[in-house]
């Protein structure tokens, strides 16, 4: 089966980026998240498809703690962070986007990415205003040129572009020193140029950094990481390379087949 | 009278003078205010002048929390009144009741602490709710604090509360008399407002007003957002704090009139008459509502005057939700409406240097 190509591929690496064992979730009766084991080693580059409703989101709000699981356990480089306040797990390195979007409108870009970064840093209480030789000041500078936002630096989160907003979400990701990275679908919305920016700054992304990549556009998930696991029905039904999970039918069932299979 | 007419596409990049920074009406409010005495009355001069400055300042410490923060509180006024308690136990008073005569720059120093860490308590517990839930938890606590003033007499001195409290004298000057008083209230205002205006672009200002838009969004790129709100909390308890020193000197008496549910409404009143989205709103909201307090009562009677400030009240958030600041921008020549961001760069541009419009 799939997933002892991934436990085999991992042997032997120490600790995992991520670990999560039997995690579930429900949401009253209904059982969001199910029995999920996943193995996902420092650097690794994953893509999660299913169909809608299938638990994708739900799966990265209890990894990030905005939901916590319900059964099961997560480890993070080794630390059991299951119980962990979401500050604290991105404060060791973990980083999520938004679905929808989820930004400081009222704020510039410049100054939301300097958040980004004072939240992972010292001097969060400082009453003085950031000086423009600040470090994390220069860090918002180059973290608006890796996600192609240069121009807008200046601009209110508002008036961007729904392409320019996205991008920012990714640069909110990318603030301080990230090890690993969910992304919940950075390409919904996009236009087919927006789309290609975006897979342009997701392979330039530093290799260290790993990632999980929610994305419907199975073209889009292929060409930006080198595993895939399935999602349905709140359950993880298979995982493997690209061309594993191309070829196999119950994938084209699902997809075909309206997300009943 | 405020800074906000400095449209920041008529400013030009680079180098400004001290005028520039300041900005020409700062400038021309602050003489006004310097000079003010000369013109004035005692009468305007204290009961309308010190007076309004002291209200300001209380209601600037809720405009803290609500404006940048989305953090409606009914407990300032209770928050000054701890100060003012602070003030009448620790210092000298004529009810026969404590009055351990210490020194002023021990108990002001003392107040004001013990007025944040009050606040900062208020804080912790009101943070748990948002919107209407926050309102109603601080007029839950304001409440509870007036009833136990009331009944405490150990330590509050119950219903009477305490008389006979006299601001000090120092450097031979009584600070209660009229043109002291006035200038030691208008230091005073003026360091806590420019205080808020500067904080409103510091770290913790950005962080404050990010929380209010999307606090989701604030936990996952690592910020512990209920601390911070607290922070906020302990921030503004200073402010009113030490407005709530400057309130006792004012009244020479507390007592738990002072902190009931109608002087903790009254600080809402202003704050929202003058406008919660700069810091100046605040003062202009208390000029007016003392000003009206004052005459009012005058021509209309003491029983209808809540009546007035009612209506009054109404009419400017029926005309404009953003009270006297928000009349200000809509009817001020050529510039139309402007929204909450264009607003902000203008007040941005006064005292941030070297950015680029
Ligand atoms: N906060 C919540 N309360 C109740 N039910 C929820 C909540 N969040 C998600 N669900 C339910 O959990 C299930 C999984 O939702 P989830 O958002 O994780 O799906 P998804 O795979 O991300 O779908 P999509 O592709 O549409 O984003 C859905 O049935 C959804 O209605
Ligand atoms: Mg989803």
């Amino acid at each position: 089966m799939a997933t002892n190509v991934a436990a085999s591929r991992l042997q032997g690496t120490g600790a995992n980026a991520l670990e999560l064992d039997g995690v579930g979730r429900q949401f009253g009766a209904l059982t969001a998240l199910s029995g999920i084991n996943m193995r996902i080693a420092p650097g690794e580059r994953r893509a999660v498809l299913g169909s809608n409703g299938a638990g994708k989101t739900t799966l990265f709000n209890t990894i990030t703690g905005d939901f916590h699981p319900t059964s099961g356990s997560i480890r993070f480089f080794g630390e059991d962070i299951t119980t962990l306040a979401v500050h604290e797990r991105i404060r060791r390195g973990l980083r999520r986007t938004y679905q929808i979007s989820q930004l400081f409108t009222n704020l510039t870009v410049r100054e939301s990415i300097y958040l980004a970064y004072r939240g992972v840093s010292r001097n969060r209480f400082s009453l003085l205003r950031p000086r423009v030789s600040d470090s994390a000041m220069a860090q918002a500078e180059s973290i608006s040129h890796a996600v192609h936002l240069d121009g807008e630096r200046d601009k209110t989160v508002g008036t961007l572009s729904h392409g320019q907003q996205r991008q920012l979400e990714i640069a909110l990701a990318l603030a301080g020193a990230p090890r690993f990275i969910l992304f919940d679908e950075p390409a919904a919305g996009l236009s087919p140029t927006e789309r290609r920016d975006l897979i342009e700054i997701l392979n330039a992304l530093p290799k260290h950094i790993g990632y999980i990549i929610i994305e419907h556009d199975l073209d889009v998930a292929l060409r930006v990481s080198e595993y895939v696991s399935m999602m349905h029905n709140g359950q993880l039904f298979t995982e493997g390379t690209p061309e594993e999970i191309e070829n196999d039918p119950r994938v084209q069932e699902i997809y075909l087949g309206g997300g009943h299979g | 009278m405020s800074d906000l007419p400095l449209s920041p596409a008529q400013k030009p990049a680079g180098a400004r003078s001290w005028i520039e920074t300041l900005g020409l009406a700062h400038i021309l409010l602050g003489l006004f205010l310097l000079i003010y005495p000369a013109m004035a009355s005692d009468f305007f001069l204290t009961q309308i002048g010190g007076y309004s400055l002291v209200l300001g300042m209380i209601s600037l410490s809720l405009m803290l929390l609500a404006g940048y923060g989305g953090m409606v509180s009914l407990a300032q006024i209770t928050v000054a009144g701890a100060a003012g308690y602070v003030v009448a136990i620790f210092g000298v008073n004529n009810s026969g009741v404590h009055g351990f005569g210490w020194p002023w720059w021990v108990f002001v120093p003392l107040a004001i602490a013990i007025a944040s860490l009050v606040s900062a308590l208020i804080g912790w517990i009101a943070v748990r709710t948002e919107g209407i839930y926050t309102i109603m938890i601080t007029l839950a606590v304001a409440t509870a604090c007036f009833y136990f003033t009331q009944q405490n007499y150990a330590l509050f001195n119950g219903f009477p509360g305490y008389n006979g409290l006299r601001a000090p004298e120092v450097f031979g000057v009584y600070w209660r008399d009229p043109v002291p008083f006035y200038y030691l209230c208008l230091a005073m205002a003026t360091l806590a407002y420019a205080a808020v205006l500067y904080g409103a672009r510091s770290t913790f200002g950005l962080t404050l007003q990010a929380i209010r838009d999307n606090p989701r969004r604030m936990r996952a790129i690592g910020f512990n957002v209920t601390a911070h709100k607290v922070f906020a909390w302990w921030l503004a308890g200073l402010i009113a704090g030490a407005a709530g020193v400057l309130l006792v000197w004012f009244n020479g008496r507390i007592s738990p009139g002072t902190i009931a549910v109608g002087p903790a409404i009254n600080i809402l009143v202003i704050a929202i008459i003058g406008g919660l989205r700069h810091p100046i709103g605040p003062f202009l909201g208390a000029v007016v509502v003392t000003l009206m307090q004052t005459f009012a009562i005058d021509i209309i009677g003491a029983e209808r005057f809540n009546t007035l400030i009612g209506l009054v009240f109404l009419l400017i958030v029926f005309i404009s939700p953003d009270g006297i600041l928000g009349l200000w921008e809509r009817f001020r020549p050529q510039a139309g409406r402007e929204d909450w961001r264009t607003f902000r760069t203008a007040t941005k541009q006064v005292g941030n240097k070297g950015r680029k419009t």
